[in-house]
């Protein structure tokens, strides 16, 4: 166990608690760049869908997961960014420039959408959310001519001065760039987290009237988490739309929404591991299904709905027996580990609560 | 006389969400949770009486399956809440409404299993005859769906403010730990009222499923219920009824007069004006305390 003696605030929000930590990230990195070598084209592919669902949970957690704001309507920003995106492509505007852009001007109409959005709190966010996320289905059938409709739109080859990225024949170069934007994703969500900001977000999620008490700007801090937060998914889309090869409306779905958040609730909620955890489950929870199926001999029947089945049975038993999620376990197991013999079996027991309504304040 | 038959028509179909609305209220209402797998518990509700009816599976006469079928949900509902919604008291609204989503898929996935993805239809002796009310004609199915459905609510709503239990069910939901000082069970309480709107969604899936065919996917209808109660109000018992009506009313009139595509946008975009401008729904619930 390692103990750390902190001198100072600085010292406390270190983005690396340790050299030791900083050396475990330098590895994981490192193994991260070398595996386009160690595997094959198909498992590449799969991860990078698992680093594209990652920077998409990292933007949702930065709203539920840190600030409390409950979405369930992400998927209308993944396709607000991908289509962005492929709007400007279309009209000559390069690469390089317009998936910038396209991860900007969702965080803008993000934070537009949240002004409204604020006044609600709790379940009416995430029913007014999710509304938006059923309508982006319609919007983007009537706005046919710009988006493809029910046609769809295939994303071109990326052009990066001249260095050219597909995901089918250059897999590896694809998988570059979603890593380099996945990494840039989590140290600015890192560095967030140390800054004022961050520590604001965290104060609105554990207590409104506190932070309030504390000098921080309610309505203000929850625009700039939406915006942010849609900023980040809308990377996402774009990088989504590139992967899945084809987007019309119902490539982003309602379904995908509560899966986003689903995800995130079953990689820990509030934690950056969190975001990649779910991310692996929700990426790899249909080959793990097939694989199942081929070894209980039933591998050619196609059962329909199994897969959101299983999800949720799994969404159950962590919701009730972990609400930490993967990661939380993860921890739990460290430092179970970490404190041999003297860890209690209460350590991590919930503290006791009642709830009170929210219709008399 | 277009105009009528549009209305009533929207208004049967309205009284459908307004059901399943009920049923979210109840719980809102009672355990300050949203259920979000209310939709799928009507379909599961659909499901069973149509097992224990059509003629390719029991066969038992429709009227004694229907309260059967009620009787069974309301034991689901209850065996719901002992084994995990239970597990779950106290804790914040947010993780109640992840764990019912993931209900509404196992549930999905479960009738899916049983009685397969083809869309069936109940042989219900609702499903047949017309009303013909002035040039008006209106089906059996809708009729009996409008009296049902106001009947259910004003006993809901009569329960709720006269009797005991109801407003035990009131008080633990405002504040479970004042509920406890004075003496209510308030799990008990909250296990009831999940039968309760376990019954209730069964009514809706009869009802539901005397009008046209079902399959494992009709629990997506609780989407529009959720907008009903919105509008309507979260824990308003005549608001959820009313928001039914103003979807279903709106919907053929969209239909009819909106272009092609913005149709369907219609209810939606009606719930987003109303959590705009008036977030607590039209028959709001919120006070604020005075001191």
């Amino acid at each position: 166990m390692r103990i750390h003696f902190k001198t100072s605030y600085n010292h406390d929000i270190r983005l690396f608690e340790d050299r030791f930590t900083l050396l475990k990230y330098a590895v994981l990195l490192a193994f991260a760049i070398s595996l386009p070598f160690l595997i094959g084209d198909f498992y590449l592919g799969e991860t990078t869908n698992v680093l594209i669902w990652a920077i998409a949970g990292l933007g949702l957690m930065l709203l539920t997961g840190q600030t409390g704001q409950v979405s369930l309507g992400h998927a209308a920003f993944l396709a607000l960014g991908c289509y962005i995106n492929l709007i400007l492509l279309d009209k000559g505007v390069p690469f390089i420039v317009s998936f910038p852009l396209a991860g900007v001007l969702t965080g803008v109409i993000g934070t537009i959408i949240a002004i409204p959005a604020l006044r609600l709190h709790g379940i009416y966010l995430a029913i007014a959310t999710m509304t938006l996320s059923i309508l982006a289905d319609d919007i983007i059938v009537l706005t046919e001519p710009w988006t493809g409709g029910v046609m769809g739109m295939f994303p071109p080859t990326i052009d990066i001065f001249g260095f050219e990225i597909e995901r089918w024949t250059t897999p590896d170069r694809f998988y570059y760039l979603v890593l380099a934007v996945t990494v840039a994703c989590t140290l600015f969500y890192r560095n967030l987290l140390r800054s004022p900001l961050g520590r604001a977000f965290a104060a609105v999620r554990d207590s409104e009237v506190s932070a309030a008490a504390m000098g921080v700007h309610i309505s203000r801090t929850k625009m700039t988490a939406f915006g942010i937060s849609c900023a980040i998914t809308g990377l996402a889309g774009a990088l989504m739309g590139y992967f899945s090869g084809m987007v019309n409306n119902e490539t982003f779905s309602v379904v995908i929404s509560i899966q986003l958040l689903m995800m995130i609730v079953i990689g820990g909620l509030g934690t950056i591991h969190g975001a990649f955890f779910g991310a692996f489950m929700v990426a790899f929870l249909p080959q793990g299904l097939s694989i199942a199926k081929d070894w209980v001999g039933s591998g050619s029947v196609a059962i329909p709905g199994l897969e959101t089945g299983v999800f949720g049975m799994i969404l159950i038993l962590f919701i009730l027996f972990e609400p930490q999620g993967i990661y939380g376990r993860w921890v739990k197991t460290r430092i179970w580990f970490e404190l041999f013999p003297f860890a209690r079996k209460d350590m991590f027991k919930r503290q006791k609560s009642y709830l009170k309504t929210e219709r008399l304040r | 006389m277009e105009f009528i038959q549009l209305f009533v028509s929207g208004l049967a179909n309205g009284s459908v969400y307004g059901l399943i609305a009920l049923g979210f209220v109840l719980i809102y209402k009672a355990t300050e949770a949203v259920n979000f797998a209310q939709g799928d518990f009507m379909m599961f509700g659909a499901f069973i009486t149509l097992w224990l009816t059509n003629t390719e599976y029991f066969g038992i006469s429709f009227w004694l399956a229907a309260p059967l079928a009620m009787l069974a949900m309301g034991g689901l509902g209850y065996l719901l809440d002992v084994t995990i919604i239970r597990r779950m008291f106290g804790q914040s609204q947010t993780a109640v409404v992840i764990l019912t989503i993931a209900l509404g898929f196992v549930i999905r996935f479960v009738a899916g299993a049983i009685w397969g993805h083809e869309p069936q239809t109940l042989e219900s002796p609702l499903a047949h005859g017309d009303l013909a009310v002035g040039g008006v004609v209106l089906g059996m199915a809708d009729v009996t769906i409008i009296v049902v459905t106001a009947l259910l609510t004003f006993f809901l709503f009569q329960f709720f403010k006269r009797t005991k239990l109801g407003l035990a069910m009131q008080a633990s939901s405002q504040n479970q730990m004042a509920a406890y000082y004075m003496g209510i069970p308030v799990k008990r309480v909250q296990g009831l009222i999940w039968a309760l709107s376990g019954v209730v969604a069964a009514v809706a899936g009869i009802l539901f499923a005397s009008k046209g065919a079902i399959d494992p996917n009709a629990g997506l209808l609780g989407i529009k219920a959720f907008a009903a109660a919105v509008i309507g109000g979260f824990g308003s018992l005549p608001g959820a009824l009313v928001g039914g009506l103003i979807v279903g009313v709106i919907e053929p009139f969209a239909a009819r007069f909106l272009p092609a595509g913005y149709s369907q946008i219609a209810p939606y975009a009606l719930l987003l004006f109303v959590l705009i401008f008036r977030p607590h729904g039209l028959f709001s619930q919120v006070r604020t305390k005075k001191v």
